[in-house]
């Protein structure tokens, strides 16, 4: 059971991020009235899928990856998407007080009691990490009464070892329509491996369910 | 993007050449080869919008082809190129695309800057 939040902001750098990791979540706020506002940093301008036959090049591939972001927020009703205008690859490479500051000044306009992104150094992609240490960062300048809570992702190989189970489950299987509606919209990157997962969602593996149903973040802590 | 066709991808070659031209250059992995498969080594570069003048392009090899330019006191070269277009910027846009349909190295050549 989700709680209700004054306002969630999750933040991540890739199209798509929010599909995989927290669609069933943003889904479940919006149809509770819970405003949420989603940053994508990127349009993931560096993606490698661009088929073969290619259906896309290098240069039109960001204005493929930005409708399909559109249409997954559609699917999910959110509606206050921010495109952050940076470039796929490079945010570990940005001035990390730019980045911060973009945070800080994000959190500081929508004023969330949540925000989600991804964890600092267990998220495997380095704008991933990248952009969880700016929000790291930005969150913990925040005076503790006024600091909203911060959830993260984490997916590297090595998690559990390093921060154990992950201590937030959100249990969403009555979003899965609009779960599954957001990772299709993204089909530029999600087409081969929804293949495989409706097949194995249709064979009900338990698994490949327990990934749809329930989105686990771990609760940041600072001190 | 259509697969290499090597006379006319050489003249298009010929005809960005002795002009100032931006490159795109990059050879990619993708950043979760060594998530999904442990221990990989991963490597690539990647320059954008950088200016130069070369005063021979050349395809070689069959497919995938090679791709080399020589600049006066320089060299660019990209292995593995499949597929080219001349989009409607008139950039020159060639890209090495696996069976699986992931980019593994793309090279450009344009007059005019590159987005962002």
């Amino acid at each position: 059971m989700l709680q209700k939040e004054r306002h969630v902001v999750v933040i991540f750098p890739h199209p798509d991020d929010e599909a995989f990791g927290v669609s069933g979540t943003i889904s479940k706020y919006i149809e509770m009235g819970v405003p949420v506002t989603y940053a994508c940093l990127t349009l993931g301008e560096m993606g490698r899928n661009l088929g073969n036959p290619p259906f896309a090049n290098r240069e039109t591939l960001p204005q493929v990856r930005k409708q399909e972001l559109l249409n997954a927020c559609n699917a999910m009703g959110l509606t206050d998407l921010r495109m952050m205008g940076l470039r796929d690859k490079t945010i570990e490479f940005e001035d990390p007080d730019k980045m911060i500051k973009l945070v800080t000044d994000l959190i500081e306009e929508v004023n969330p009691s949540l925000v989600i992104s991804f964890h600092p150094q267990l998220a495997v992609h380095p704008d991933h990490n990248a952009t969880g240490q700016a929000v790291v960062e930005a969150v913990r300048r925040i005076p503790e009464a006024q600091r909203p809570v911060l959830y993260v992702n984490a997916f590297d190989n090595n998690t559990v070892n390093v921060i154990g189970e992950p201590d937030v489950i959100h249990h969403v299987a009555d979003m899965q329509d609009k779960k599954i509606a957001a990772l299709k919209a993204h089909a530029s990157q999600t087409l081969w491996m929804l293949q495989d997962m409706e097949k194995r969602w249709a064979a009900q593996e338990e698994d490949a369910l327990e990934w749809l149903h329930n989105e686990k973040f771990y609760r940041y802590t600072f001190d | 993007m259509q697969t290499v066709d090597a006379n006319h991808l050489q003249e298009l070659l010929d005809s960005f050449a002795n002009k100032d031209v931006y490159i795109h250059l990059e050879t990619t992995n993708g950043s979760y080869a060594s998530h999904f498969q442990e221990g990989f080594f991963n490597a690539g570069a990647f320059i954008r919008n950088i200016v130069i003048r070369y005063e021979l392009g050349k395809v070689a090899g069959d497919s995938p082809h090679r791709i080399g330019l020589k600049l006066p006191s320089g060299w660019i070269y990209a292995q593995g190129i499949t597929h080219y277009t001349m989009d409607e910027h008139d950039r020159l846009l060639m890209a090495g695309l696996g069976p699986d349909g992931k980019l593994a190295v793309a090279l450009e050549i344009s007059e005019t800057p590159f987005a962002y």
